[in-house]
């Protein structure tokens, strides 16, 4: 019989600890945002490139310092394939193309491609390219010394630019690697905050 | 399971309003529990013609009906009203109608919030739809049009359509969660006296794992849909790759809901089973502990699992290695359910009214939507079958089979307690043959189509597929005008037809046979004592 109306404050506190419960799964969705964010950057999941290194603080577009670049042992007993491409995404009036469009390298070697990047309207437009490598293995061993896409790109009306990207293929490179695609997509940044930083889209 | 029961006096004649207001302001579990059957039924029908206007397009290759665009707001829409607006109000409904009757509690424990909880689903259902209205009136350009799975980024590029859908997901969850609740604090403090946890009937135990999972999932779900609202809107880039969001993201947290989606729309009807092929097979259920204790294993193991259901979009293979085999272990207690269902009849003697045929029918196709999940499950074979129709057909032998077809179990098991009349037992069994034949006729083929190539969520297709694509376009519409045997069924048995008494079936037990048919407006003031 006691069951039947059970105190009050019986239910009332088993409806908190639910409701706790409904709180904590709310915010668990929330912290997968860092969470995730971490795991690919340590997985390489997904074509994320790794963090930026202390090596890559004093750079800037359009300037090459590959002097400072950290030094590294060139594995020449091997070579990798890296091939170049990129897309324009909807909204952005450009066309763009990897001067280079395939490279035989040595795990280690600095290189240097370009992408030649055409405005095609008549007005001003800024972009941002985000960077993805296949397979997503190969992501944490792919270093980007030198990229346009570590900031926002303005072009003029009709204007063309060549944008350099320098890059190291470190040796810790799985060796079943032989192939390594790196690819950008190209977005436009009209209409969005400007308060992207390199590191954000890193 | 042995009780004394103290027959409760006339229930006394308290003044409730009549009419609208009665059904508007009622904390009655019963009253409520009707009207969440009744809406899951209305939407099951909502659901059902938007889908066989699907399957009319299909009927043949080209575009004849309908604009592609419209294709894709009927399949995205069809799937949200059967999972949030009919599955699971059907699955509720049997929790407020049964539960308490079950565990011998004179009501829900929070009965205001039921009422509350029921009254949220017609607005959300409303939101859901409009769209399609407000296109007609040149406002908009329809519905949401993603599929049900509001996939970033072009969840985030999408028309006005995608904003109500997120509201009425919204809604929707947030009465499922007050549902849940509810239900947990019923089944934990209003048990009767004596009815320990392992004397649960298994419905309660099934519906608690449920109730359990929608508390742990259903937030996730609301907070990734907050987040492409605010992506749409608010200047937020938790998806867009240019802001340095990241679209897969969407697709982990969809998932980490969506998958232990389909036990909470399943586990109830696992829970209802042993109960009919019990009654059917005149024998006590086999592996009672078994089944409680797979009934935990399979809800624990489903929020570890959820990746599987994007294998092909690029993740490292030891994460690829542990989802697929991690998968493949639900089927182990799922395994240990079919056996105890089989041995429950196993040597009983078996008679087979209409529950017990569809309870039957549900274990051999429910068991081909296991077999056809394993191979799903495999990274190698699924690299081919991700979004083909094999999927399509796999998830609704699951989904209308195990899903919808135990819930009509359930209905023509019940309905006689709800009612105190028999259904037309020639006619649920017309509806039975009509629904397994014409089920396999519109689902079997789309397996062929899928290992054959053919995509999902494409309003055009390659000529190969045109035979498969009509057979299954015809069973589609005999499958959908057979639900209306059903409609007719029920609406008549509540109308009248042969008194049922209290025990209903001959071989059936529990607390909820001790009951007049119907029971009485107030069921179980004094609550049984069980031994």
């Amino acid at each position: 019989m006691e069951q039947a109306h059970p105190a009050p404050q019986d239910n009332a506190r088993l409806i908190r600890r639910l409701l706790l419960l409904v709180a904590a799964a709310f915010v668990f969705a929330f912290a997968m945002v860092p969470l995730y964010n971490v795991l690919c950057e340590v997985t390489g999941f997904n074509g994320k490139t790794g963090a930026p290194g202390p090596a890559r603080d004093g750079f800037s577009v359009g300037g090459l310092k590959a002097g400072t670049a950290p030094a590294m042992v060139v594995d020449v007993t091997r070579t990798v394939r890296v091939e170049f491409t990129g897309t324009v995404m909807p909204g952005l009036p450009w066309d763009m193309r990897p001067l280079t469009l395939s490279l035989d390298i040595h795990p280690g070697e600095l290189q240097q491609v370009s992408y030649l990047v055409r405005n095609t309207s008549d007005r001003e437009v800024t972009g941002q390219a985000v960077p993805s490598v296949t397979p997503g293995q190969a992501a944490q061993h792919f270093d980007k010394i030198e990229c346009f896409c570590f900031s926002q790109q303005t072009l003029g009306p009709g204007e063309a630019r060549e944008m350099p990207l320098a890059f190291i293929v470190k040796p810790e490179v799985d060796r079943d690697i032989a192939h390594i695609t790196l690819s950008y997509a190209f977005f436009s940044i009209d209409g969005q905050r400007q308060t992207l930083t390199a590191r954000e889209v890193q | 399971m042995s009780i004394a029961t103290t027959h409760p006096a006339e229930a006394p004649h308290e003044h409730y309003p009549s009419g609208l207001l009665r059904w508007l302001t009622t904390t009655n579990h019963k009253d409520i529990g009707t009207m969440y059957m009744t809406f899951a039924l209305v939407m099951f029908f909502v659901g059902g013609i938007m889908i066989l206007a699907v399957r009319a397009e299909l009927f043949q290759p080209g575009l004849q009906l309908m604009r592609p665009e419209f294709f894709n707001q009927l399949i995205g829409v069809h799937a949200l009203v059967m999972i949030f607006a009919a599955l699971m109000p059907a699955a509720t409904g049997f929790a407020n109608w049964m539960i308490p009757l079950m565990i011998g509690a004179p009501d829900m424990a929070l009965p205001r919030l039921n009422n509350w909880g029921f009254w949220l689903l017609p607005p959300a259902a409303i939101l859901l739809t409009l769209p399609f209205t407000l296109a007609l009136f040149g406002i908009g350009d329809g519905a949401i049009a993603t599929g049900w799975t509001f996939y970033a980024p072009l969840s985030v590029q999408g028309g006005m359509g995608v904003d109500f859908a997120i509201l009425a997901v919204h809604i929707l969850g947030i009465s499922s969660i007050m549902g849940s609740i509810n239900i947990i604090v019923t089944i934990f403090n209003m048990r009767a006296p004596g009815m320990t946890m392992m004397k649960l009937p298994l419905f309660a135990w099934g519906w608690l794992i449920t109730a359990f999972l929608l508390i742990a999932t259903l937030p996730v779900l609301a907070g990734a849909v907050t987040m492409l609202l605010t992506d749409r809107h608010f200047g937020t880039h938790f998806f867009n790759a240019a802001g340095g969001g990241d679209p897969i993201l969407f697709q982990h947290l969809f998932w980490f809901f969506g998958h232990p989606e389909v036990y909470i729309l399943l586990l109830p009807v696992w829970g209802l089973m042993p109960h009919v092929l019990s009654t059917f097979s005149h024998k006590p259920v086999y592996g009672y502990t078994a089944q409680v204790y797979a009934f935990i294993a399979i809800g624990v193991l489903s929020v570890v699992v959820w990746a599987h259901h994007f294998f092909t979009a690029g993740m490292p293979v030891p994460a690829l290695i542990y989802f697929m085999f991690s998968t493949m272990a639900i089927s182990l207690p799922l395994a240990v359910l079919f056996f105890c269902w089989i041995a429950t009849m196993w040597k009983g003697a078996m008679s087979f009214e209409t529950p017990m045929l569809f309870a039957v029918g549900f274990i051999v196709l429910f068991g081909i939507a296991g077999l056809t999940g394993l191979i799903l499950a495999d990274v190698a074979a699924d690299a081919q079958y991700h979004h083909s129709y094999f999927v399509v057909a796999h998830f609704h032998y699951a989904l209308f089979a195990g899903g919808i077809m135990g819930v009509m179990t359930g209905v023509y098991y019940w309905l006689p307690k709800w009612t105190g009349h028999m259904y037309n037992e020639k006619l649920g069994k017309l509806h039975f043959w009509l629904t397994v034949v014409s089920f396999n006729l519109t689902f079997m083929p789309q397996f062929f189509l899928g290992l054959a190539g053919m995509p999902r969520r494409i309003p055009d297709y390659a000529l190969q597929f045109a035979e498969f694509n009509a057979i299954s376009t015809v069973g589609a519409f005999i499958l959908g005008f057979s639900q209306l045997i059903f409609a007719w069924n029920v609406w008549s048995c509540v109308r009248g037809g042969a008194k049922a008494d209290g025990r209903v079936w001959e071989g059936a037990d529990g607390l909820e046979w001790e009951l007049s048919s119907p029971p009485p407006h107030h069921s179980w003031e004094v609550q049984p004592q069980i031994k």
